[in-house]
């Protein structure tokens, strides 16, 4: 059973021993309002720790997503260039890349979905 | 933060609100800003706009007033008939964009920008000789319905008659049950539509009774935004301002040709003869993505052409559209390329508007050529 936790910034983060898919969470999605694109980044792109590597635009803003480890981009969602409704279905179909991690062990400061409640709650 | 009189019912009705020019405004309801923006093109979408000003005018030389203060000229302007216009400064720049209506019997109705107010106020103060008066609605609100589906919600709400109230009129109607309204065919949006000056104690009932019609839902200002610009309406603070001419703004159809003598025609006679240097254009990108406003607008050998003074995603055309200040010399139908963070977007020059205005003259013109075709 995948693992899936939150970032500060909003990101959702599954967690398939060293392949992290990441998306965005409700809270963003509410925030962002209607979407209309996803940037996506380049296969074998690597990301240094807290880099942005995708760009969510919704009608009123553009909205960075970042990964929470240094890794590189193994895959793309390409199913979103056609079908943005997919981020706000769930992490499994709504994911915007897939990431292998260098140091699973950083994947440890991630908070897990109650964390993240009681981290909304005190926004 | 100031109100509108509607402001409650924009809570009620579970707005997310946004300042506006001092007013806290409705930026969009429920459903979101892309489901209001189809629901004006196809049906009838309520807005409230009354952080406008509205000022009336009344007296004999209120038209030369006008032809002092902008290019256009009024003295042949019918009655119950409105006119758009810019009120200029000395240097040729745009003080505001506004509509202005011949309501007859020596006055004129103006709806200006709600930034502008102030400072419109005190031009047209500095301006106004003693015989005009001149009088802010500071007791009205101002809703506009726009879309395919007004006219017919509008009478049977009002109990009206609008099939002769063509586009760009205006009149006053004294109603039993809202008072005094003043209800002018046009709108932001290229729709057909109206907008209803309505004394403030009255707005929450007329907002509520238009509302109730089932073709009707509120629209908040983000859809109007994208829905101007659809239309390549200019927004003043953007497109417009007091460095900017009308000739720059592509507005020079506003300026008459009887008019010689209005302030700032030296700027601009001078550049209807020989010609400007920036001139707005309309930006559609071809690549995904979307362009706003500060996005810079290069040509395929790399020069830079302007920049963008308002972008956004067009939910009919589902592209990115916009308006850009451009090298004068730019032809539409040309290849560009806009900066969208260090990335280079495939995009085209293109003629406003970016999709067809459907106002009453509009269609009614397209049937006449579809007969005669």
């Amino acid at each position: 059973m995948a693992d899936v936790k939150y970032t500060k910034d909003h990101e959702v983060v599954k967690i398939d021993g060293d392949i992290v898919s990441i998306g965005i969470s409700e809270y963003a999605q509410d925030a962002l309002g209607d979407l209309v694109f996803v940037e996506l980044p380049d296969v074998g792109r690597t990301l240094d720790k807290k880099e942005d590597f995708a760009v969510v635009e919704s009608v009123k803003t553009a909205a960075e997503v970042y990964t929470p480890v240094a890794g590189e981009v193994v895959e793309v969602n390409e199913a979103l260039n056609d079908n943005l409704d997919l981020i706000k279905e769930s992490i499994e179909s709504g994911w915007i890349a897939k990431i292998k991690v260098n140091d699973a062990d950083a994947l440890a400061e991630l908070m897990d979905e109650a964390a993240y409640k009681d981290y909304l709650s005190s926004l | 933060m100031l109100k509108t009189p509607l402001h409650k019912l924009h809570q009620d009705l579970g707005a997310k609100m946004g300042e506006f020019a001092g007013y806290g405004m409705p930026l969009f309801y429920g459903e979101g800003v892309i489901a209001e923006h189809k629901w004006v093109r196809e049906s009838a979408g309520l807005f409230d706009v009354s952080h406008m000003g509205q000022v009336s005018f009344v007296g004999k030389s209120v038209p030369q007033f006008f032809q002092k203060l902008t290019p256009s000229w009024f003295e042949n302007l019918p009655e119950s008939k409105a006119k758009y216009t810019v009120l200029m400064n000395e240097q040729g720049g745009i003080i505001d964009d506004f509509i202005v209506s011949n309501m007859g019997e020596e006055h004129f109705f103006a709806v200006i920008n709600a930034g502008c107010k102030d400072k419109d106020i005190a031009w047209f103060e500095k301006h106004l000789p003693e015989d005009i008066d001149m009088h802010e609605h500071k007791d009205r609100a101002l809703l506009a319905l726009q879309g395919p589906k007004s006219e017919t919600v509008l009478s049977s709400v009002l109990n009206l008659d609008f099939s002769a109230l063509g586009f760009m009129q205006a009149n006053e109607y004294e109603h039993p049950e809202f008072g005094l309204l003043t209800i002018s065919r046009l709108g932001y949006t290229g729709e057909d539509g109206f907008e209803i000056s309505v004394l403030n104690q009255y707005a929450p009932t007329l907002w509520n009774a238009l509302l109730e019609k089932e073709v009707v839902k509120p629209i908040g200002l983000a859809a109007r935004d994208g829905l101007r610009l659809e239309m390549g309406y200019p927004l003043y603070g953007h497109e417009l301002d007091e460095t900017t001419s009308p000739i720059e703004a592509d507005l020079s159809w506003v300026i008459s040709k009887n008019n010689t003598d209005f302030i700032g025609a030296d700027r601009v006679l001078k550049e209807k003869e020989v010609g400007v240097t920036r001139k707005r254009f309309g930006i559609k990108l071809l690549d995904r993505g979307v362009a706003r406003e500060g996005t810079e607008v290069f040509c395929h050998e790399g020069k830079k052409l302007g920049v963008m003074t308002s972008g956004g995603h067009s939910p009919i055309l589902n592209a990115s559209v916009g308006m850009a200040y451009l090298d004068e010399a730019c032809q539409s139908d040309t290849g560009v390329y806009v900066r969208v963070r260090n990335r280079n977007l495939s995009a085209r020059i293109v003629d406003l508007p970016f999709i067809e205005a459907r106002t009453k003259s509009n269609v009614k013109k397209q049937a006449k050529e579809k007969s005669n075709g």
